[in-house]
């Protein structure tokens, strides 16, 4: 396939993903924020969000304080900040209309309507609304979106570089926030923090962590256990069976690598292979020693990486 | 001027045998319900993303530059002993034209005939010595013809085609032809269980095979692809179209590159072949290296590799030296030239401003004639007499004074109505009709064609630029 194509069909779905996860995040921030806990702790929270995505200098450019309106607006309609859903929406569909002869008329209407209906709610004055159902239905779309892409796509290269395009994207939006939300408990989870107010303060922080992911159900199930935050850990970071986790997400992109793999492409997916092999014999414990920061940082750069080393071999056009 | 020919009725009550049914089943909608209809393709076509940008407009909600064209519910139907006479006629044209765009390349005999001035032909600005002694396969040159037929009432109150241009460099709206036929066929399936419509949705599959069958000699299995300007293009939604209906790539030039005198397109598993290009992106555009220099849009070196005989372009380079508007009145003599045939289908009668006795005619009669740019396009550049206002009159002569050679001048065609659905209800909107012509090694087309409307009342202008919309076109088989 052409190599412009694989590069928009790889945005395409980056942008979707991303969307996905913005919502998600900012869901979770929503229903935390309407608990009842301190206005530092809801601010905090709302600043946490904003550096999951390295935004916080540009949202100050444009506000002043961390409150939960002025966050959301900027997250989700701000056409001057480029992870906003809506500029995240914008550029998977500009990026699918780019190369709609590629696509199945259902994965291309569905990007078209994606658009179209969310330029529709916003205006309609969703978000002040209910943010928590336009956060679910951004949500779903994206569940649509990949689910059309599954159901109707020839198992060719277009759909390896849809997959790749979404883990990759998953993977790094996961690890980003972990790092933040552990980064932020730094003090309890490592300190003494014994005391009952304490601990009611974790389950809520991990649980909300959890169901940011979709992952609360996921918990008690693999565990059956109390939200213990080094299990939370784990789940997110090493579970294979995990759908969110660092680990599934480096898994798909190495299978879906493995299938478009080209001449030049054998450094890449040595690269991919090795951070799939770490995730894979890894512990957490040994994770947590060496610190889970700087675990996390270094995954993000070696993802990042990949991105840059998929870029080289397939997707950028060689100089003739 | 006689009223004009209206396509549905010969006089108020009387219907034509052709939209006998239609009518009566029409007159049974109530208006609400083709409201309704209305609404509801509309709806389907901006999900469906079938939208063209307009140069130079900017929307508020996001949507960008794009625009739907409007679709009319009301279908233009044409017998089909219209049409077999249509088609015999287009099919005589377009191979006459090719005959002459291969002769103007190569030994020049029409010219030297003394039928088609010579100057007119190698000092027309569309003219491309790089074509001249240069083979293509089939000899075909123009291998997608648009061409542009009206319908003018004669003063018994009859209609006659006439043929008010052909378009052989890069002729859009056939998208809109396949779109328009499934959104009726969506809207009213009754109509198409009491009708016997001629079917076009295999349009694609004729123009696939045009392709393939125009390949450069020896290919055996050859790379058919698009080639498209890029998504901000006005067509870019039937440039998508086309390439998904045929499976083929959809590529813009910064995809391609020339090596060794073959045109390859960069893919994810390496360079690949291209031996065919539908290319979509005007003549100046396609190589820096010999047309415009700052194009983004072609490939460098495409040219040389074209005059190899390595690659296929569709169309050829340099047909616009035979649809110019210009070259328009000797059409007719073409077909007799080269076929020996008396021509079918009517030409309008022209003027040519660039002769001094035309010219004080047209001058003398600008109120009532429709001057156009030998060059313009799209509906920009013309002036139609009897719609203008003194001062647009007066400021236009002075144009044409200063370059008579750059306009013809045409009696102001009264063109067919057609009933059309508008705010106010149904009421007649002038048409036109392009059918397009596909030649390979023989001269195929699908029934039929797209019909624009002009819907402002007593609009003659159908260009979608200028507030035109399309019809489904109705071939209906005996």
């Amino acid at each position: 396939m052409l190599s412009r194509t694989a590069d928009h069909l790889f945005w395409m779905s980056r942008y979707m993903e991303r969307a996905e996860n913005t919502a998600r995040m900012l869901n979770v921030n929503y229903e935390t924020s309407l608990l009842p806990q301190s206005a530092e702790a809801t601010e905090q929270g709302w600043r946490g969000l904003l550096s999951i995505s390295e935004l916080t200098p540009a949202y100050l450019q444009r506000y002043s304080g961390f409150n939960g309106r002025d966050v959301m607006d900027f997250m989700v309609r701000d056409d001057s900040n480029p992870s906003s859903i809506l500029a995240c929406l914008r550029a998977a569909r500009e990026n699918a209309r780019a190369v709609r002869g590629a696509l199945t008329t259902e994965v291309w209407e569905t990007q078209n309507q994606t658009w179209l209906e969310f330029n529709r709610l916003l205006r309609e004055g969703a978000l002040a609304r209910d943010p928590g159902s336009l956060f679910e239905w951004v949500k779903f779309r994206s569940h649509l979106s990949r689910g059309v892409t599954v159901g109707t796509m020839l198992m060719d290269d277009s759909l390896h570089f849809i997959r790749i395009g979404t883990f990759l994207e998953r993977g790094d939006n996961t690890a980003r926030l972990l790092d933040v939300k552990f980064h932020a408990l730094a003090g309890e989870f490592f300190g003494a923090g014994n005391g009952k107010e304490t601990h009611e303060v974790d389950f809520y922080h991990w649980s909300a962590i959890l169901r940011s992911v979709s992952g609360f159900e996921i918990y008690r199930k693999v565990y059956r256990n109390v939200i213990r935050p080094e299990l939370v850990a784990e789940l997110l970071i090493l579970r294979p069976d995990m759908p969110r986790s660092l680990a599934a997400c480096i898994n798909e992109v190495v299978t879906n690598l493995q299938l478009v793999a080209n001449q030049q492409s054998g450094e890449t997916l040595r690269r991919a292979g090795r951070l799939q092999a770490d995730l894979q014999y890894g512990r957490i414990d040994e994770i947590l020693a060496t610190g889970l920061h700087a675990y996390l940082t270094q995954f993000l750069a070696r993802v990042g990486d990949l991105g840059g080393g998929i870029s080289r071999d397939f997707l950028v056009p060689e100089t003739a | 001027m006689p009223p004009s020919f209206d396509e549905m009725r010969i006089s108020g009550s009387e219907v034509r045998d052709h939209y006998r049914t239609y009518e009566s089943w029409l007159k049974a909608q109530p208006q609400e319900l083709m409201r309704d209809r209305r609404d509801e393709a509309e709806m389907i076509f901006r999900r469906v993303g079938i939208t063209f940008a307009v140069y130079g407009a900017k929307d508020e909600d996001g949507a960008g530059t794009e625009r739907l064209i409007p679709f009319d519910l009301i279908p233009r139907v044409i017998p089909s002993h219209e049409w077999t006479e249509m088609e015999k006629g287009l099919r005589q044209r377009v191979t006459a034209l090719n005959r002459f765009l291969h002769d103007v390349y190569h030994d020049q005999e029409i010219l030297k005939a003394g039928l088609v001035p010579a100057e007119q032909v190698l000092k027309n600005a569309q003219y491309r010595p790089e074509m001249q002694g240069v083979n293509v396969p089939g000899g075909v040159y123009s291998h997608i013809s648009g061409v542009d037929i009206v319908r003018a009432a004669n003063p018994d109150g009859s209609g006659t085609y006439y043929v008010l241009e052909d378009n052989l460099r890069v002729p859009s709206g056939v998208s809109y032809m396949l779109e328009d036929r499934k959104m009726m066929m969506r809207l009213f399936p009754e109509l198409f269980a009491a009708h016997r419509v001629a079917p076009v949705a295999h349009y694609p599959d004729l123009l696939l095979e045009t392709l393939r069958a125009v390949a450069p000699a020896g290919v055996v299995d050859p790379t058919v692809i698009v080639l498209t300007p890029g998504m901000y293009n006005s067509a870019y939604f039937e440039h998508a179209f086309l390439a998904q209906q045929m499976g083929v790539e959809l590529v813009e030039g910064q995809d391609l590159f020339v090596r060794d005198d073959h045109v390859y397109m960069r893919t994810t598993q390496g360079p690949k072949r291209v031996d065919v290009i539908y290319r979509r992106v005007d003549d100046d555009f396609l190589d820096p290296q010999v047309f415009r220099p700052d194009s983004t849009l072609g490939c460098a070196g495409m040219l040389g590799v074209y005059r190899s005989g390595n690659i296929t372009l569709a169309n050829a380079i340099g047909t616009g030296v035979a649809d110019d508007k210009s070259i328009y009145p000797y059409v007719p003599k073409m077909v007799e030239f080269y076929l020996g045939e008396k021509p079918i289908l009517n030409n309008v009668p022209t003027y040519m401003c660039r002769d001094a006795k035309d010219l004080s005619y047209v001058l003398a009669h600008l109120g009532e004639l429709v001057v156009k740019e030998v060059h313009g396009a799209g509906g920009y550049g013309m002036l139609v007499g009897p719609a203008s206002t003194k001062a647009e009159i007066e400021e236009f002569r002075a144009h044409l004074v200063a370059n008579p050679s750059n306009y013809i001048a045409q009696p102001t065609l009264s063109l067919s109505t057609c009933p059309t659905f508008v705010e106010s209800g149904i009421a007649p909107r002038h048409i036109d009709l392009r059918p397009f012509v596909l030649s390979g090694t023989e001269v195929q087309m699908v029934p039929g064609g797209l019909t624009r409307v002009a819907l402002k009342e007593g609009s003659l202008v159908v260009n979608s630029s200028q507030g035109g919309g399309t019809k489904d076109t109705w071939v209906l088989e005996d």
